[in-house]
């Protein structure tokens, strides 16, 4: 599905990612870790094409299709969805109507009809319970007056009525509580199937006692230096990251 | 089709324009503005001595004026002398057929979703034959005669209902309140005149829609709206296109009566022509629009001002009666090179009265957008209480946007209450919104949704459909 080489990226003339590669197959889970710094958040926003990323060398394919080439727009109605970890506010336009927006815009890149008034509500309602969701929060404008865990919960809401291929998810675990991240966690769990992916982006092993990854990655310095199982996590828990980080080093 | 637009489709497909314009479209006078100018205008409209005396003496202050200084606009001086003040509104040249229209106006046109008839009248296309002997026009006008109500130009006014015209013109706006309102007074061509009896309800929105004739009469143009006691009207001015008018000064007057317990809403989407991308053209628009609201009434501005090369505009309140309530409710969009210096004036008389200002300034390009206004409570102003909200909107960083509150309060159990917020449309915000599958286009139309929701939400309900479309043309490009 997801098919990165060689990518390396800059952001304010800042060499960040230095020849990053990952496969990502439909039905994985991947989780990638990595210290403060080590170009997790920008691996994020190079993949969903924000603007203030720029790509200097390798290749992203995504479905197929150069992703690198893509609008930000179009990647997202390909299929790529980005969980923010700074949700970003949109005041005097509520939850349902950006989301509204969203799908329909989607659709009509893939040459589907408009949801209908009727599917649509029955959608939010029923993705908005998995989350716990008041539905008070679905007519409030996008992310305005949110708590930093509402915000959170509202990425998971979007992700699940946009049904994205490729789910990245940007440090959602930061700042949640443990309930919230019980909640959240069974939001993406509830998304999951065997045709979609995930890329979760964590500080924490303890998002991963929740959502089971099928890979761990490391990355340090703008490279994967480390990759295993679910186990992996646990080993960098306990050990930190200096061990990893050595390995590195003396490879190089 | 709504029941409006059909009613417009027709319109636009009567005669009853085109009996109007002949009688008046083979006079043309020379330019310039002198009292014999004036004489003649009002002689061509077979006014009453009364009215000559009005517009005389309307100009003679006018000689003595100075044009205003204080709007944060630029412009160079306009020369009076040399505007044509009676035939100059039918100065446009009459095309054969769309073919010969500047495809830009079509394409807007198209956007907006203006029937193809109403398409023609608005770029001067000679609209075709009549389809109905009976024209809804009239139909219309009987379901308003019925209830008493009297809706049509003012010329005719004057003619027919000289005890109201006199009663009421230059009441809340007299001559000698400004340069414009005085040359208004002197010259003005044409506009609506509107009374809605004691206790009646006007049935449907009034609107200049219906009087094509208010159309043409373009740059000075005088409107007049009595709603007697207890009485209802909502008022729609304007029009959603763009007409592309080559006269450069509009200099309408706006006068609104609301006796006790009546209420007015006046809603406006003005579009003039804005100029071009270089700031070259465009109308110079500077308007006096005021309502007197007496015991218990309510007077509500709506605008949504995206036109004009200069505005220069602000839709005022005199809450005389206890009780009475001012409300204004304002967009006003500059891309480019325009220039807005708009806001209105809540004066507190009576005792109780209430106002609520909220105003919503969106610049873009090169533009200068300011908000300027004035809440004023006197002395006998027990309990008034106002709340103002101003918000600008940023749109690069090569624009301007200004707030000029003033506010003098002389009655200390007043309640007064002023918000400003600065914003900009923020990469992030874009960003954001593209990552869920809109254009940047689309992601900037939402922002500035979101950011007009109070405002559209007070529109009346087709008006919002398309002053939301206007306002996607107007910043079309704006985010690169």
């Amino acid at each position: 599905m997801l098919s990165i080489k060689n990518l390396k990226a800059k952001v304010e003339e800042k060499d960040i990612l230095k020849g990053l590669n990952l496969i990502v197959n439909p039905g994985e889970v991947h989780a990638i870790m990595g210290p403060n710094g080590s170009g997790k958040s920008t691996l994020a926003n190079v993949l969903a094409g924000n603007p203030n990323y720029e790509i200097i060398d390798g290749e992203v394919e995504f479905c197929g299709k150069n992703l690198i080439e893509m609008s930000p727009e179009d990647r997202a109605r390909e299929g790529v969805f980005l969980a923010f970890q700074y949700p970003i506010e949109i005041p005097g336009i509520t939850n349902s109507t950006f989301l509204k927006t969203a799908i329909d815009e989607i659709r009509k890149y893939r040459q589907q009809e408009e949801m209908s008034p009727k599917e649509f509500i029955s959608l939010i309602k029923e993705k908005a319970a998995i989350l716990e969701m008041d539905n008070s929060l679905i007519s409030r404008s996008v992310n305005e007056g949110f708590s930093g865990g509402e915000k959170k919960r509202n990425e998971i809401l979007q992700l699940l009525m946009l049904n994205p291929k490729l789910a990245i998810l940007d440090e959602t675990d930061s700042g949640l509580d443990i309930d919230a991240l019980k909640i959240v966690s069974k939001g993406v769990n509830a998304f999951k199937s065997k045709e979609n992916a995930t890329i979760l982006i964590t500080h924490y092993q303890r998002l991963l006692d929740y959502i089971i990854p099928d890979f761990v990655h490391v990355l340090y310095k703008g490279r994967i230096i480390k990759s295993g199982g679910k186990e992996l996590a646990l080993e960098l828990e306990a050990k930190g990251y200096d061990w990893v980080k050595e390995l590195a080093e003396d490879e190089e | 089709m709504t029941e409006n637009d059909k009613l417009l489709n027709d319109v636009t497909n009567s005669d009853y324009k085109w009996g109007f314009v002949t009688e008046i479209e083979q006079v043309e006078f020379e330019k310039g503005l002198n009292e014999n100018i004036i004489r003649k205008i009002s002689k061509i409209k077979d006014e009453p001595d009364w009215m000559l005396e009005f517009r005389l003496k309307a100009f003679r202050h006018w000689l003595t004026l100075e044009e205003p200084k204080w709007p944060k606009v630029k412009y160079p001086k306009v020369d009076f002398q040399d505007i044509r003040y009676y035939a100059a509104p039918k100065n446009k040249p009459k095309l054969d057929s769309l073919d010969e229209v500047d495809p830009e106006l079509l394409k807007t046109f198209e956007k907006l979703g203006i029937p193809l008839e109403e398409q023609k009248l608005l770029s001067n296309v000679a609209v075709d034959a009549v389809f109905d002997s009976v024209s809804v026009a009239t139909t219309f006008k009987e379901t308003l005669n019925e209830k008493g109500i009297i809706f049509g130009s003012i010329s005719e006014a004057i003619r027919n209902h000289p005890e109201l015209v006199k009663k009421y013109l230059g009441s809340v706006v007299p001559y000698t309140d400004n340069y414009y309102a005085a040359l208004n007074s002197a010259v003005f061509s044409d506009g609506s005149f509107v009374y809605i009896p004691k206790g009646v309800r006007c049935p449907m929105e009034l609107s200049t829609y219906f009087r094509i004739n208010a159309m043409e009469t373009g740059q000075f143009e005088r409107t007049l709206i009595v709603a007697d006691e207890g009485a209802y009207v909502s008022y729609l001015e304007g029009c959603t296109a763009p007409q592309r008018d080559e006269n450069q000064l509009h200099a309408a007057v706006v006068e609104l009566i609301a006796e006790d317990f009546a209420e007015i809403k006046y809603s406006t989407v003005q579009n003039w022509y804005p100029g071009d991308k270089e700031g070259k053209g465009g109308i110079y628009n500077f308007v006096t629009k005021r309502g007197i609201a007496h015991k218990n009434s309510k007077i509500s501005w709506t605008q949504v001002e995206t036109g004009s090369a200069v505005t220069w505009k602000y839709p005022s309140c005199i809450l005389k009666g206890d009780n009475s309530i001012g409300e204004f409710y304002s967009i006003a969009v500059t891309n480019n090179y325009q220039q807005a210096d708009t806001g209105t004036k809540m004066i507190h008389i009576g005792k109780n009265t209430r106002s609520t200002i909220v105003s919503k300034g969106i610049s873009a390009g090169f533009s200068d957008n300011s908000y300027r206004g004035l809440v004023k409570v006197a002395k006998s102003a027990e309990g008034a209480r106002n709340f103002s909200q101003c918000d600008s909107m940023l749109m690069g960083d090569k624009c301007g946007a200004h707030t000029f509150p003033y506010i003098e309060v002389d009655n200390n159990s007043a309640t007064v209450e002023h918000e400003a917020t600065t914003s900009k449309v923020s990469e992030d915000q874009i960003f954001y919104l593209n990552q869920r599958g809109l254009s940047t286009e689309d992601a900037v139309n939402m922002i500035v949704n979101g950011f007009c929701k109070e405002v559209f939400r007070v529109l009346p309900m087709e008006f919002a459909v398309e002053a939301q479309k206007l306002l996607e043309i107007s910043l079309e490009g704006s985010v690169g």
